[in-house]
């Protein structure tokens, strides 16, 4: 298992981009009346057949050749299950797929959020050629980065520039205080 | 609350200032594994501290980037460094501080950290 759902994301986003995205939605829901926390990873790339889809939870399965095994997956899946939560992946060729999981907000066994701006700024900022939207919902509350718009604002300066790399952390460690209050997930 | 105002404020600073289309060629390679045994092991904060180091230090030739699984699972996290007309260097095992001391010895200074490369590693 992972030990922060933030590393998590950031592995579950790494297949899309594998998947040739050209797009990533990242959703994060946190409801303490609900006592859930949801994260949905959605994207545009070539997607799986049914075939691949139905071993996709099992651990054993890869399509890699660096190794036999491929964990990622099954560790969301398990550490969503474990705290009540749900899971599903829902995926077809060549449109893309969406991965979701929910937790049990409260639950003894869920694992931290984690630094959840640290995974999106690393997604973002490492492939550069992949646009990204997150939204984090906290309550009532809730912000989205869309990096569509910081293209468009930018022009051809891309996002691995110091100065623009920096702008993005700041964008969402801010941001995302300001919705959740600093709250520790 | 930072806006797409200020940006584009940095934006206009910087037009001018920035060889944008600056040559890969000629450039250090900076790799960190972030497959999922990769991101299991600490790779995050290594690839950040590489990346912070390399701005704060103003390391013009060198560009910071991601991979796969490079297949060593047991030794990550993996950072490869790959120098033009250079045997590739292979650090394993690493973290934040190791780092920050490859981004300061070795992109800096020229000199592979040896205590912490595959290597040296009695495999």
């Amino acid at each position: 298992m992972l030990t922060e759902i933030s590393l998590n994301v950031l592995d579950i986003a790494q297949n899309s981009i594998t998947a040739e995205a050209s797009l990533v939605k990242i959703d994060i829901k946190v409801d303490q009346k609900k006592d859930l926390l949801e994260l949905s990873i959605e994207d545009n790339g070539f997607g799986m057949d049914e075939e691949a889809l139905s071993k996709v939870c099992d651990p054993f399965y890869t399509t890699r050749t660096t190794r036999k095994v491929g964990f990622g997956i099954s560790f969301l899946k398990l550490e969503s299950e474990l705290t009540g939560g749900e899971f599903n992946i829902d995926s077809s060729k060549g449109k893309g797929t969406k991965v979701y999981a929910s937790f049990g907000l409260s639950h003894i066994d869920r694992m931290p959020l984690g630094d959840i701006c640290e995974s999106i700024h690393s997604l973002v900022v490492y492939n550069t050629n992949v646009d990204f939207v997150f939204t984090y919902t906290f309550n009532d509350k809730s912000f989205t980065m869309d990096t569509r718009e910081f293209r468009e604002t930018l022009g051809d300066v891309p996002f691995d520039v110091p100065e623009i790399s920096s702008f993005i952390k700041d964008f969402l460690y801010e941001n995302k205080a300001e919705v959740d209050g600093g709250a520790n997930i | 609350m930072k806006s797409l105002e200020e940006l584009k404020a940095i934006r206009d600073k910087m037009q001018g200032q920035l060889d944008l289309r600056a040559a890969q060629e000629g450039k250090i390679r900076v790799v960190v594994g972030m497959a999922t045994c990769g991101i299991a092991s600490g790779a995050r904060p290594v690839l950040n501290k590489l990346a912070e180091e390399v701005a704060n230090k103003g390391l013009k030739d060198v560009v910071v980037t991601q991979t796969g699984c490079i297949g060593l699972c047991q030794y990550e996290p993996m950072v490869e460094v790959l120098e033009p007309g250079k045997e590739k260097v292979t650090y394993i095992k690493m973290d934040p501080e190791k780092a920050a001391r490859v981004v300061e010895e070795h992109l800096k200074g020229g000199k592979p950290v040896a205590e912490y490369t595959l290597n040296q590693t009695n495999l």
